[in-house]
């Protein structure tokens, strides 16, 4: 199983490693009629959403619009949460990710994921990279895991800073390096989808500055979903935006579109800082 | 306030309500410590009362004997195999108690005499001698050098324990005459004044009672109970030795305040200890029989190896079964199981258990492992199981206390990078809860080894003279040892439950030591 998943990686990568421009938007995932409630509270309602390969999707709204959730669902990362029930389909490569049979470990891996806060676990710099890899037994000698790590760090845009201490302990990082550490740690597995909860939220500008960077850079290889507070994070990192209020979709389209020429009075309330 | 010139901070009512507030908060600060500084009052007169009486137990005294190994003695005709020369007590002893009697001739043909002098040694001291005879039979038939303990009582007078004493350093005798068999007569002008005067104060102090009380003067080997006195001469009764040794010296005088009736130790043992000691045959030396020996009904042969490996093996039992039980169901409460009733209910119920008066699990493993299971009884597996029982809800609610304060950003982070939920525990939340887990383990290992009631309960109370060798031995343990040295009427065991005590108190600090090594070392940040 472990073979056949790292194959059909492959082919994908391979696939379409070829066009590297952004003209190419397919629908990387396709969200129908999104459901989510906690218990009795729905905390998503019929949301459906396309999101394209090889571009920045940002999802805005106030707080508890239900972005986040959205966000979760799409690597199952809901189903840790005993109360919550999502219904709808998300369509990734022809299939239902949301099916029960859908395994949410191997979906995990092809759908990294960042977090609002910088994580690292409290172990070496090298073992943070290097732990997906081994889980997924990716590499096969030292030799490839040193690779692996190597790049994951540079395409993080980190390496430069840590290739000298890499068995010094995550946490010893800045905040904005363990972020990016956390980036690298998600690259590692080779996801095809990398999620963003709010990245740079707990970061000073500077240090967000070099995220944005590096989620631009980024885009070129992944499809990226990013969840922001800041509307001229948005504006500058995504393609795409989505704008959430009170569990629904108002608007997608465009980023330049959402911003300049609203369509919804919603969307420009908030985008212009009428409500939020 | 609405004054006219308003004086928004240093009116009148809020200088007095600084002014409270600060009598409040040095009224607390002064509560917590003085609280603080009784705790730590109370805990060094703890420690500063069981080491102090430890200390006295810390060392002990010992005779040398130089004897010829008499084969017709230990080892007569008939009872000469290895096996009978280690179990010939008897003969070890008259062995010892004839180089006594030599040493002492003038006892000879008074039986009260004869038998307190042999009551210096104690009969089952001479085995451990008897054993290492048999097994090295060469040494039969030639001269040896054999130390035995001095008998409790005795060695307890040498460290002062047995009664107040007042000592006396007397003029000095011109000579000592023996008038009549066993009576002496010393004289040296105003060589007893000092001693006169002493007994005058005494007398004031106690009125007629002082009378009963012995007055003992000793002159090297020598030593006599004074019968009468002047300042110029003193009459006494000689208990050993010669009055020749009395002739230009200058004797010491001991007045011991409690009656010879009422102590342990005669007059006449005191004498010959005296002796004994002169002659440079006691010696006082560490202890460390203490460690080596098990237990017995004689306090200086008694020893807590047997208690020691008792506790160790019962603790291994403990380790094995609560450590692995303790870990793996707070894990599963924690991490995986769902949190509905059934849960709720466990958890409470555990926490309940956590406060079960330990004797009621010592009924439970009478009951359970003994009545229905049929496992021996006194054995440490039984006491390791019953101890596991009672410390599980212990290490459950630490390990779940250092498995909650793991934050979930972790758990989160692992399942990101697609873990699985098992390895995102197994990987990430239990390494980072170790040492939280560990420390209660640690800490529950702790109590369970001072616990005492739940052993009573399961017979680990026995006198056991031999070191157990496996969990199904029968054994005590150090606690109970202390309960039992405890209860026993003889003086000399005072010392040595300290020092016990004292014993305990070392394996706890131990582990309490492991367990701050444990969080310094393992503790993670982030």
């Amino acid at each position: 199983m472990e073979t056949t998943i790292t194959e059909s990686r492959e082919t994908l990568t391979a696939g379409t490693s070829m066009d590297e421009t952004r003209g190419l938007t397919y629908p990387r995932i396709e969200c129908k009629n999104i459901n989510v409630s906690y218990g009795d509270k729905q905390a998503i309602f019929d949301i459906s959403l396309p999101i394209p390969d090889r571009s920045v999707t940002a999802l805005i709204g106030p707080s508890g619009c239900g972005k986040s959730t959205f966000l979760r669902c799409l690597n199952r990362m809901n189903d840790t949460i005993e109360s919550c029930k999502v219904t709808g389909e998300i369509i990734m490569d022809g299939e239902n990710i949301n099916d029960p049979d859908i395994d949410p470990v191997l979906l995990r891996s092809r759908v990294g994921m960042v977090f609002q806060k910088p994580n690292p676990f409290p172990k070496s710099i090298f073992d943070n990279i290097a732990y997906g890899p081994r889980i997924h037994g990716l590499a096969e000698t030292r030799e490839d895991l040193d690779e692996m790590v190597e790049k994951s760090l540079r395409r993080a845009g980190l390496w430069e800073e840590v290739k000298d201490r890499l068995s010094s302990p995550g946490n010893s990082l800045s905040g904005g390096q363990q972020q990016r550490l956390c980036i690298a740690r998600a690259i590692a597995v080779r996801p095809e989808v990398i999620l963003m909860d709010e990245p740079c939220s707990a970061l000073d500008p500077v240090a967000t500055a070099r995220i944005e960077e590096l989620i631009d850079e980024l885009r070129k290889r992944y499809c990226i979903v990013i969840v922001t507070h800041s509307m001229q994070q948005a504006a500058r990192v995504s393609q795409r935006t989505a704008f959430f209020h009170l569990g629904e979709l108002v608007e997608m389209g465009e980023t330049d579109q959402i911003f300049t020429n609203p369509r919804e009075r919603r969307t420009e309330d908030y985008i212009t800082g009428r409500f939020g | 306030m609405t004054d006219a010139a308003p004086a928004p901070f240093r009116n009148e009512k809020a200088l007095k309500r600084l002014k409270k507030r600060r009598a409040a908060d040095m009224r607390f600060k002064f509560y917590g410590m003085s609280a603080i500084a009784f705790a730590l009052a109370a805990l060094s007169l703890l420690i500063i009362s069981i080491l102090s009486q430890a200390m006295s137990a810390a060392t002990y005294h010992i005779v040398r004997y130089d004897v010829v190994l008499d084969p017709a003695v230990i080892a007569p005709p008939g009872k000469d195999k290895p096996a009978d020369v280690a179990r010939n007590i008897d003969g070890f002893y008259d062995l010892l108690r004839d180089n006594l009697l030599q040493t002492f001739p003038d006892v000879q043909g008074n039986r009260l005499e004869t038998r307190q002098l042999g009551d210096l040694l104690t009969r089952l001291a001479v085995l451990p001698v008897a054993k290492s005879v048999a097994a090295n039979p060469t040494q039969i038939g030639q001269e040896m050098t054999i130390k035995v303990p001095l008998n409790d009582d005795l060695d307890l007078y040498l460290k002062g324990a047995v009664s107040p004493e007042a000592r006396l350093k007397l003029g000095a005798v011109e000579q000592g005459i023996e008038t009549t068999p066993g009576r002496v007569t010393l004289s040296g002008a105003n060589a007893f004044k000092g001693l006169q005067s002493l007994i005058a104060a005494q007398r004031a102090e106690v009125g007629d009672a002082v009378d009963a009380r012995s007055i003992l003067v000793t002159a090297g080997k020598s030593t006599g109970r004074v019968v009468s006195m002047s300042a110029d001469a003193l009459e006494m009764d000689l208990l050993t030795g010669s009055a020749s040794d009395f002739n230009a010296a200058r004797p010491l005088a001991r007045v011991i305040a409690l009656p010879e009736s009422q102590r342990n130790v005669s007059d006449d043992q005191i004498a010959w200890t005296l002796a004994l000691k002169d002659m440079g045959r006691i010696s006082r030396v560490p202890h460390f029989s203490l460690l080596t020996h098990t237990d017995s009904t004689y306090p200086e042969l008694a020893g807590a190896l047997a208690a020691i490996v008792g506790s160790l093996l019962t603790m291994l039992v403990t380790a094995f079964i609560a450590i692995p039980v303790g870990i793996f169901a707070s894990v599963y409460l924690e991490e995986f199981a769902p949190r509905n009733r059934l849960t709720e209910i466990i958890e409470v119920n555990i926490n309940n258990l956590a406060a079960v008066p330990s004797i009621v699990f010592g009924l439970l493993g009478a009951a359970v492992f003994l009545g229905f299971f049929g496992l021996p009884r006194s054995a440490p597996l039984v006491g390791g199981l019953v101890l596991a029982l009672l410390t599980l809800p212990t290490i459950i609610i630490a390990s779940r206390a250092a498995l909650k304060s793991v934050p979930p950003s972790i758990r989160a982070a692992a399942l990101g990078v697609g873990a699985s939920k098992m390895q995102s525990v197994f990987h990430h939340v239990l390494p980072v809860a170790g040492p939280g887990i560990f420390t209660g383990a640690i800490l529950g290992m702790a109590r369970a080894l001072g616990e005492t009631a739940p052993l009573l309960l399961i017979g680990m109370v026995a006198f056991v003279a031999d070191v157990p060798t496996g969990p199904t031995d029968e054994s005590t343990a150090l606690p109970v040892l202390v309960y039992s040295w405890a209860t026993h009427a003889e003086r000399a065991w005072e010392p040595m439950t300290a020092a016990v005590i004292v014993i305990l108190l070392m394996f706890l600090i131990t582990m309490n030591g492991i367990v701050v090594f444990l969080r310094r070392r393992f503790e993670r940040r982030w």
